[in-house]
């Protein structure tokens, strides 16, 4: 089915972002302007994610050049949920920007690179062809780039140094594994390549690009061992730039693993998707480890998305119905959730001017709504029924038991309990305790607005989740099968 | 950097320049050319005046913000993706525009011009406001 509601989320954004750049002047401008935008590129989003539910994968070509020669663009099920996961984010993180962030930053292009940055991940999940999602993901990462730096403050430019060169060799490595890729099947348009990884006559060639293209998503995703860049740079940049990274920049990386992983490299599940399996544990365990040690906020979370990386990383090694759904149904929780985990420090920092939890304390009597917010979603991280998280791994560990995967479901369960201690530490340190430090500001209404929504997401994601179960379980249908895609893409000529 | 030789060259060489930047750029459609690369020549042009001159002289010869001229040149060549789709092709289709004019050979007319002028733009934007900015640091 081809329509052009299906390069919307991309297009918006990229045109938005340049008006947004030439008003970057104008206060007014970039806050409402941006607001209403992502507000806007949101309402597409469902729109088309009930579009493609309605009526199967949607998909264009762009210029009219039909597959595999073309650009094309695909949404299916997992895609539409995505992207609709995405502008959420992207409107709750803008209306905690708008009100938090110093308007040095605003006039320098905040909101056209925070737009710009949208047009990258939204562009990861629409495209139908391996070399644009390397397209789509230098822009994404372009305009990160810039945003993390934006400010100049030197902890900022160090951890950006970081970021920028490791994300640089990857990149190169993923052009090394685009090369190798087209050289052994003469495509890179995925439903092209899944057709002609299938009928091989010896697919174990193609074990060497996949291979490489774990490595390069591995360090996009902050995968063990090449997760040690993200502690480094993520919690130097402002809020709502940290927010917006930890909620969706890894994802699009797991994302791209999903896609790759599930519709592409299948021929070879002994030795991939084990391998994907081990990784998973070590991530899951060395990121919840590493969060033990951390008394800063930020950092506590930021490392904490390494560990829960490692969760959506073992549904995806299952390769089954079972393990992908629970794989996307645990996106979803975790990005939403984690978003939401990243404003509330920003509201705490807004009550008592610091990250650091040895220089707060006592929060709860005075700031109950805030207080209520972290305990609901801090449970919901650490997988407390009847929050979304709790069926996110709940639904994970049935699937791996059902397919005698003990080692590395024994893991996750471990893992859970370190992650329910890291946020009961920052509960008592920051909530509990005497009241610290002295002065402390009030947090205004309007501010509380962003993470509650999103707190009520995983609210609803956990007492509602027979909804976003049966979605995802399509979807995970949808892209264990490849007929529906592959069809929408070759089979429209 | 100011000797005279090389301000005798940048003056002799600026329009000679930016002339050669259009012909690449009106050529690139079936011919070695495009964009980008007249775009570069034409930055080439400017970032030579500022190093014979100085950047507030090459500044005063682009009246716009060079920011600006980037983000107009990006407008440009989404715009051209964007008629398509308004007039319901897929996004970036491209079309030709033949002109009948009184005393001059066929004039064909391709949209994928106008995003050839808005890489152009964006081209010689971003690089002066590198070069600019480097050279003012």
């Amino acid at each position: 089915m081809s329509s052009p509601l299906v390069f919307l989320p991309v297009l918006l954004p990229l045109l938005g972002g340049i008006v947004l750049w030439l008003a970057r002047r104008s206060l007014g401008v970039g806050r409402w302007g941006s607001l209403a935008l992502a507000a806007v590129t949101l309402g597409v989003e469902v729109a088309l994610l009930g579009l493609v539910r309605a009526r199967g994968v949607q998909v264009m070509f762009a210029g009219g050049w039909v597959p595999p020669f073309g650009i094309t663009l695909v949404v299916d099920l997992t895609s539409a949920i995505m992207l609709v996961v995405s502008g959420i984010v992207g409107l709750c993180v803008l209306g905690h920007a708008v009100q938090t962030l110093d308007p040095d930053r605003e006039r320098h292009g905040f909101y056209a690179l925070y737009q710009f940055l949208f047009m990258g991940i939204n562009g990861a999940f629409v495209t139908g062809d391996i070399f644009n999602l390397f397209v789509f993901f230098e822009v994404m990462l372009i305009a990160s780039y810039a945003l993390v730096s934006l400010g100049s403050e030197p902890g900022q430019l160090r951890g950006g140094v970081h970021y920028l060169v490791t994300n640089l060799v990857s990149s190169t490595l993923f052009v090394a594994a685009v090369g190798t890729l087209y050289g052994l099947a003469g495509t890179l348009n995925l439903a092209d390549l899944a057709v002609k990884v299938a009928r091989a006559p010896d697919p174990a060639v193609f074990t060497i690009p996949a291979a490489v293209f774990i490595v390069v998503f591995g360090v996009k995703s902050a995968l063990f061992p090449l997760y040690f860049w993200l502690p480094a740079s993520y919690p130097a940049a402002p809020l709502p730039v940290t927010a917006v990274f930890a909620g969706m920049l890894t994802k699009v990386g797991v994302y791209a693993v999903l896609r790759v992983f599930s519709l592409v490299f299948t021929h070879d599940p002994g030795y991939l998707h084990a391998a994907l399996l081990v990784v998973a544990g070590f991530t899951m365990l060395l990121g919840v480890l590493g969060a033990v040690g951390y008394d800063n906020w930020k950092r506590i979370l930021s490392v904490h998305i390494v560990s829960q990386v490692g969760y959506m990383i073992m549904g995806i090694g299952f390769l089954s119905v079972a393990g992908l759904a629970a794989a996307i149904f645990f996106i979803v929780h975790q990005i939403l959730v984690k978003t939401a985990l990243f404003l509330i420090a920003g509201l705490a920092e807004r009550a008592t001017g610091a990250y650091d939890l040895g220089e707060m304390g006592g929060l709860a009597g005075r700031y109950p709504v805030m207080a209520s917010l972290f305990m609901v979603a801090g449970l919901s991280l650490a997988g407390v029924p009847p929050l979304s998280g709790f069926f996110g791994k709940f639904l994970l560990i049935r699937a791996g038991l059902a397919q005698g995967e003990v080692a590395v479901v024994a893991v996750a369960i471990v893992v859970s309990f370190f992650t329910l201690y890291s946020m009961m530490k920052i509960w008592r340190y920051a909530f509990w305790g005497e009241e610290k430090p002295a002065g402390l500001r009030p947090v205004p209404a309007a501010l509380y607005l962003p993470a509650a929504a999103l707190v009520a997401f995983s609210v609803v994601l956990g007492l509602g989740g027979e909804a976003l179960l049966v979605l995802s379980q399509q979807a995970a249908a949808q892209l264990l099968d490849g007929t529906a895609y592959v069809m929408a893409v070759l089979g429209a000529r | 950097m100011t000797s005279l030789i090389l301000r005798t060259v940048a003056r002799v060489s600026l329009h000679l320049t930016l002339l050669f930047s259009v012909f690449l750029l009106v050529s690139g459609h079936n011919a070695p050319g495009g964009g980008f690369i007249a775009g570069l020549v034409a930055a080439a042009a400017l970032v030579l005046q500022a190093l014979a001159f100085g950047v507030e002289h090459a500044r005063r010869m682009v009246p716009v913000d060079e920011t600006a001229l980037a983000a107009l040149g990006l407008l440009l060549a989404a715009g051209t993706g964007v008629a398509a789709l308004v007039l319901g092709q897929p996004f970036l289709t491209s079309g030709l525009l033949h002109l009948d004019l009184p005393f001059w050979p066929e004039v064909k007319i391709s949209s994928a011009f106008f995003f050839d002028l808005g890489v152009y733009l964006v081209v010689v934007g971003m690089v002066l406001q590198v070069i600019f900015g480097l050279r003012e640091a």
